[in-house]
């Protein structure tokens, strides 16, 4: 009988991994690669160093007038003085503990999310903060002043609107995405006509319909607050963006669940919220993270039905006469919180996949 | 075996996807307890016949009973067959997004109203005479193809089912993780189950079958006993498949 002896393992020669084997095989492995990483060194050292002595070694902190900003640096102390107007618009000053309660009350629902098992009772609690959160803000109850949504403005209203355009819009777009996957021919037409039509058309002719045209249809003397009107439009759109990511995921279930599904004797909703949906929107996360970045950054868009988010609340300092000539400052401002929230989601939505991940070896 | 009354009763089935006729005047019927095995050339319609039997492929002519409900297509009817009616399938179609022990138990929870509680102690004991239960809350992943589809036998105990389909359970599986599976649905057919099992584990057959069937180009050619199955096949048809997969 044939014997033998089983050999040992060895490790993988050492030039073949480490940060000078990455650096070798990655920036200087062809001549054209040397070229490409040296001129990408060069405009680094171009950008940079500039934009540091600008922002940060000449910049102007302290002080809160137009003559504190005399080094020739960014002029920061005009954000300073306008934080107030950026973040909550014209929201008046002594009720921005609503707004800011709304924030803290976030983290709550955070941690409860963590203690939470049952993902019904996620929904629900994530419903009733949002609708809570609106009246608290909104106020006009218990005795609380209301804030007409005309004086919400700022980062307040930007990351409202996007997040109530998600949130609303999410389970629209799931059920749109089954109405689309359906094998009865009214509901995959209405939903594939709702979806082709919706797509079809640019977000701001959405909004100016929600807020100029839909009005003209009510009857004489219905109002209708204008910011509920943009949102319902903004959820009416992203819901078509979200079910065609959705509808990709699904088509990335093999048939066998269906049948495994329906084998073992679940109905159709069941075999679709337990079975075939948590799998598709698995493989969905990164499109529908990216919808949300989009959408956050499209809520800027809001400012030509005349709401004042974010953006729009810098350019209405910059145009303040005592503050003329930091748009720069202010715009870098908008920048860097818009980065912050999209690289945040962008974040998460590498978190989420890697939770979800039960592809374990 | 003669005494004991029908289960499925198979009368005149045909079906066709598009113009393509698929089951041709199929005539069936298994009493409760048989095994059958159900045997053919790729193509020839044995997966299309028992996916007929929990209405998974729908059909155009003929009619089907399940242990006195008819099949058609009503969705209380469909139902009730499928609480009776197990498959086990040939790429296990485990649910990968959950564990092993919330596979079996989804059906007992969801479809049956069982507490929790009970239900997983009902999945224990299927998973213990499969012989995975120390891998309970592993995911199906984690698991190797032997394994899986063992995990899938038991899911298709949780329902108590009085029949159970097999399309091909070990056609995908590695040679080594064969046996497992077979051991498995060997003891299950010393149980008093009805099983319907298309394969072409020919031991298998010879051993636990009551009767085997063969098929070819979506009509039953030949049934029998195994042992005038494999002594005296009648057809040339299966004669010429005999020879082919037990030749090696």
């Amino acid at each position: 009988m044939a014997t033998y002896e089983k050999k040992q393992e060895r490790k993988a020669p050492s030039n073949t991994k480490g940060a000078t084997f990455w650096i070798r095989e990655n920036l200087f492995s062809s001549p054209l690669n040397v070229a490409l990483t040296l001129l990408g060194v060069m405009i680094l050292f171009w950008i940079i160093p500039p934009f540091v002595k600008w922002a940060y070694i000449n910049a102007n902190f302290a002080g809160s007038t137009r003559e504190d900003c005399v080094s020739g640096g960014a002029c920061w102390v005009f954000i300073r003085m306008k934080i107030d107007m950026f973040m909550y618009g014209f929201y008046p000053s002594d009720l921005r503990w609503r707004v800011n309660s709304v924030y803290g009350l976030f983290f709550v629902l955070i941690v409860a999310f963590k203690y939470l098992k049952s993902p019904l009772l996620k929904v629900a609690l994530a419903h009733i903060y949002f609708i809570a959160g609106f009246f608290l803000v909104h106020g006009g109850f218990f005795g609380m002043e209301t804030v007409p949504t005309d004086k919400w403005g700022g980062l307040m209203l930007t990351i409202m609107v996007a997040a109530v355009g998600i949130v609303a819009a999410f389970p629209l777009g799931v059920l749109l995405a089954l109405g689309r996957a359906s094998h009865l021919p009214i509901i995959k037409s209405i939903s594939v006509t709702y979806i082709e039509f919706i797509r079809g058309v640019p977000l701001i002719t959405i909004l100016f319909m929600s807020s100029i045209i839909l009005p003209l249809f009510f009857p004489e003397g219905m109002t209708f607050d204008k910011l509920l009107r943009a949102l319902i439009g903004i959820a009416m759109f992203e819901a078509a963006y979200i079910a065609e990511n959705i509808r990709g995921g699904l088509q990335s279930i093999p048939k066998g669940q269906y049948e495994a599904a329906d084998a073992i004797g679940l109905s159709y909703w069941q075999k679709m919220f337990l079975v075939i949906l948590p799998q598709a929107l698995k493989v969905a996360i990164p499109n529908l993270v990216g919808v949300s970045i989009a959408l956050f950054q499209d809520t800027t868009l809001v400012l030509i039905i005349g709401l004042f988010d974010l953006l729009a609340m810098v350019r209405l300092s910059a145009a303040d006469s005592y503050w003329l000539g930091y748009e720069t400052e202010g715009y870098v401002f908008v920048t860097f919180i818009f980065w912050f929230f999209c690289y945040s989601m962008s974040n998460f939505s590498q978190k989420l996949e890697k939770r979800f991940n039960t592809n374990l070896r | 075996m003669k005494d004991r009354k029908d289960i499925i009763e198979i009368k005149n089935l045909n079906k066709w996807y598009g113009d393509f006729h698929v089951l041709k005047d199929i005539n069936l019927t298994i009493k409760k307890g048989e095994i059958i095995v159900v045997c053919g050339p790729s193509g020839s319609g044995k997966s299309t016949l028992i996916r007929c039997i929990n209405y998974l492929e729908q059909f155009q002519e003929g009619s089907i009973t399940v242990d006195g409900i008819d099949l058609i297509n009503d969705v209380k009817k469909i139902k009730a067959i499928r609480e009776e009616v197990a498959m086990v399938f040939q790429h296990f179609n485990l649910f990968p997004h959950l564990t092993i022990l919330d596979n079996l138990t989804l059906a007992p929870i969801w479809v049956r109203k069982m507490p929790r509680k009970e239900a997983e102690a009902m999945a224990m004991k299927y998973l213990e005479r499969v012989g995975i239960a120390n891998q309970a809350h592993k995911y199906p992943n984690q698991l190797s193809g032997g394994q899986q589809q063992r995990v899938a036998i038991a899911r298709s105990l949780c329902k108590n089912p009085k029949i159970m389909l097999f399309d091909e359970p070990t056609s995908a599986l590695d040679p080594e993780m064969v046996a497992e599976v077979l051991d498995v649905m060997i003891e299950l057919a010393r149980e008093d189950k009805t099983m319907v099992c298309v394969t072409h584990e020919m031991g298998f057959a010879k051993k636990v079958a009551d009767r085997i069937i063969f098929m070819d180009a979506g009509q039953i050619v030949e049934e029998n006993t195994p042992e005038e199955f494999f002594q005296n096949p009648e057809s040339d048809r299966l004669k010429l498949f005999l020879e082919q997969i037990l030749s090696h």
